[in-house]
């Protein structure tokens, strides 16, 4: 069995009623907005989440009767900023199953990874070590170590995907060397939406004394992430495909390996002493923390923790499963449509190409009827390689969308038909 | 719907579905590879000169509608004309689909007129002039990609 299967809640069939789902959609203000005159059919969460007003007011709140710096004043508003912002550590850190001590605010999944990247990597790579990948990833967890292999001299591979989507376990226990250092890998492909089986590569990885990152930037807005049940060290995350701000993001750092990690970034708040002799650094999080932090971003985001932590998770599992299945079924009727990939494990965006009419003029075709999809290489060039296609359509969904937007979407993709023959 | 056929003339279509003086052009001539990044979309267009003026011009790559209309339009309209006379209608391209929405079109533009649809999605004016971009690129004999970013 899969991580997935472990860290998902178990089968629920029952998904959400009309009347639960028009609820829900009334707290995201954006879920009654307009585009091109028509109502905004939003399937594009899997590129940033629409936000629920608690968290548009929360931050709002902050802003207008509670501002000021954190780890600053003596004075009370500071206090209270500091007190606001660590309780928002603690509530992320709990969202993701790990120590306040060990959850880093960063500005977003990227800057998670070029940390462990250019803190951790860079002081622990040497040449002839390599780094594993696979071919699914974002761009963000691509470059980021082909930076520091640059620097290092050590080697980025790629483990290979099959057809289906899903990542080749074979080889990439295969490429798994005496010479690997360190392996990173997504949760959840942005493109396919394929989960991949964390813990059972994490092991495989941990086996030959790598260290292990996870990109779990499509992960969070799906599915319970717990990362000591994923056994992963490094965990990386964006508030904003968290239904939270964007500009704010957490890094998971296991305890031990946080500790003897290098400062990423100098400056103040993360200083025990500076003298031109030498500076010491202070502990935990707050050395990587340099600057004055997206203090709104973290408040907001704890927030919107808050918020989804009202919802029964499994049923809202259960309606995305839903929606997802109902899209994969009637894209099957469009017509010069492919679909991507057919992972046994699927969340959140399904990808497909038409033959008669590239991704970006499918995109304004949908556009047109209000309808956002992403269109494009999504970052993924590799993985674009790998299927022999330059871009797709990605139509993704989150716990607001319901099976009438798919429709639209349909309806649209038939209208493709219409106008590219 | 309107817009939507204001943008995805039949012309474009057409040009679209068989794209002219696609391939790969024999040497002598120049050529220079074009870049969207944001989308993918990859050109490579060449051009041969002589006496002055563009005796041939072709492309190749990948790409939407509407930039691969526009290259297989640019080549049309570009073919037998003076290099000087190239630029002035590179010009009015550029001029015509980043031009206000109400701004009339002269008809010095012929055919490529069809592309002032693409003012009203602003998204979509870099497809429209990658090609453009690229030619000019391969006038100056330039060997360095071009990118719309």
């Amino acid at each position: 069995m899969s991580v997935a299967q472990a860290t998902r809640p178990p089968k629920a069939p029952a998904g959400l009623t009309h009347a639960e789902l028009n609820a829900l959609r009334a707290d995201f203000p954006m879920m009654s907005a307009q585009t091109n005159g028509r109502p905004l059919v939003y399937l594009d969460s899997a590129v940033t989440a629409q936000k629920p007003q608690v968290m548009i007011d929360a931050a709002t709140r902050f802003y207008e009767r509670e501002y000021a710096s954190v780890h600053r004043g003596v004075y009370s508003l500071s206090q209270h900023a500091t007190d606001l912002f660590e309780q928002a550590r603690a509530k992320v850190a709990d969202a993701l199953g790990a120590g306040k001590d060990e959850t880093i605010f960063v500005r977003g999944t990227t800057e998670a990874i070029n940390l462990v990247a250019q803190s951790y990597g860079r002081s622990v790579l040497k040449a002839g070590d390599e780094i594993l990948l696979t071919q699914m990833e974002h761009h963000s967890n691509i470059v980021p170590w082909q930076l520091v292999a640059e620097q290092t001299g050590a080697r980025v591979i790629a483990a290979p995907i099959t057809d289906d989507g899903e990542i080749d376990l074979d080889s990439f226990e295969r490429l798994l060397t005496g010479r690997t250092r360190i392996v990173a890998f997504t949760h959840v492909s942005n493109v396919l939406g394929t989960v991949n089986p964390v813990r059972q590569m994490t092991r495989m990885a941990h086996r030959r004394g790598a260290v292990v990152l996870v990109d779990g930037a499509q992960a969070i807005q799906h599915l319970n992430v717990d990362v000591k049940e994923l056994e992963c060290d490094f965990y990386a995350v964006s508030a904003h495909k968290h239904f939270g701000p964007a500009g704010i993001g957490a890094l998971y750092a296991r305890r031990s390996i946080l500790d003897a990690m290098p400062p990423y970034h100098g400056g103040g708040a993360m200083i025990r002493s500076v003298d031109f002799g030498g500076s010491t650094y202070l502990d935990g999080p707050a050395r990587f923390e340099a600057g004055t932090p997206h203090i709104a971003g973290a408040i907001g985001w704890a927030a919107s923790i808050d918020y989804l932590e009202t919802l029964d998770r499994q049923r809202i599992a259960a309606h995305e499963a839903d929606l997802l299945g109902y899209a994969r079924d009637r894209l099957s009727e469009v017509e010069n449509l492919r679909v991507l990939g057919n992972p046994s494990e699927r969340v959140g965006a399904v990808s497909f190409f038409m033959s008669n009419a590239h991704p970006h003029d499918v995109g304004t075709v949908l556009d047109q009827r209000g309808i956002a999809v992403r269109a494009g290489h999504h970052c993924c060039q590799p993985l674009m390689k790998r299927f022999g296609l330059p871009a797709t359509v990605r139509a993704s969904v989150a716990l607001y969308n319901m099976r009438d937007e798919i429709d639209a979407l349909i309806d649209g993709l038939h209208e493709v038909n219409e106008v590219f023959g | 719907m309107s817009d939507l056929r204001e943008l995805y003339q039949e012309v474009i279509l057409d040009h679209n579905r068989r794209p002219r003086n696609f391939g790969e052009l024999e040497p002598p001539c120049s050529e220079a590879d074009g870049h969207n990044p944001l989308c993918g979309d990859q050109i490579r267009v060449y051009v041969r000169i002589v006496d002055g003026k563009i005796e041939k011009v072709m492309f190749q790559g990948s790409g939407c509608a509407i930039s691969k209309a526009s290259a297989s339009m640019m080549t049309d309209a570009l073919t037998g004309k003076s290099v000087q006379d190239a630029a002035k209608l590179f010009e009015g391209f550029q001029a015509m689909v980043t031009s206000d929405m109400d701004a009339t079109v002269g008809d010095e533009m012929g055919k490529l007129a069809v592309f002032a649809g693409v003012r009203e999605f602003p998204a979509r004016i870099k497809c429209a002039s990658l090609a453009w971009h690229t030619l000019q690129a391969a006038l100056k004999g330039a060997h360095e990609m071009v990118s719309t970013e």
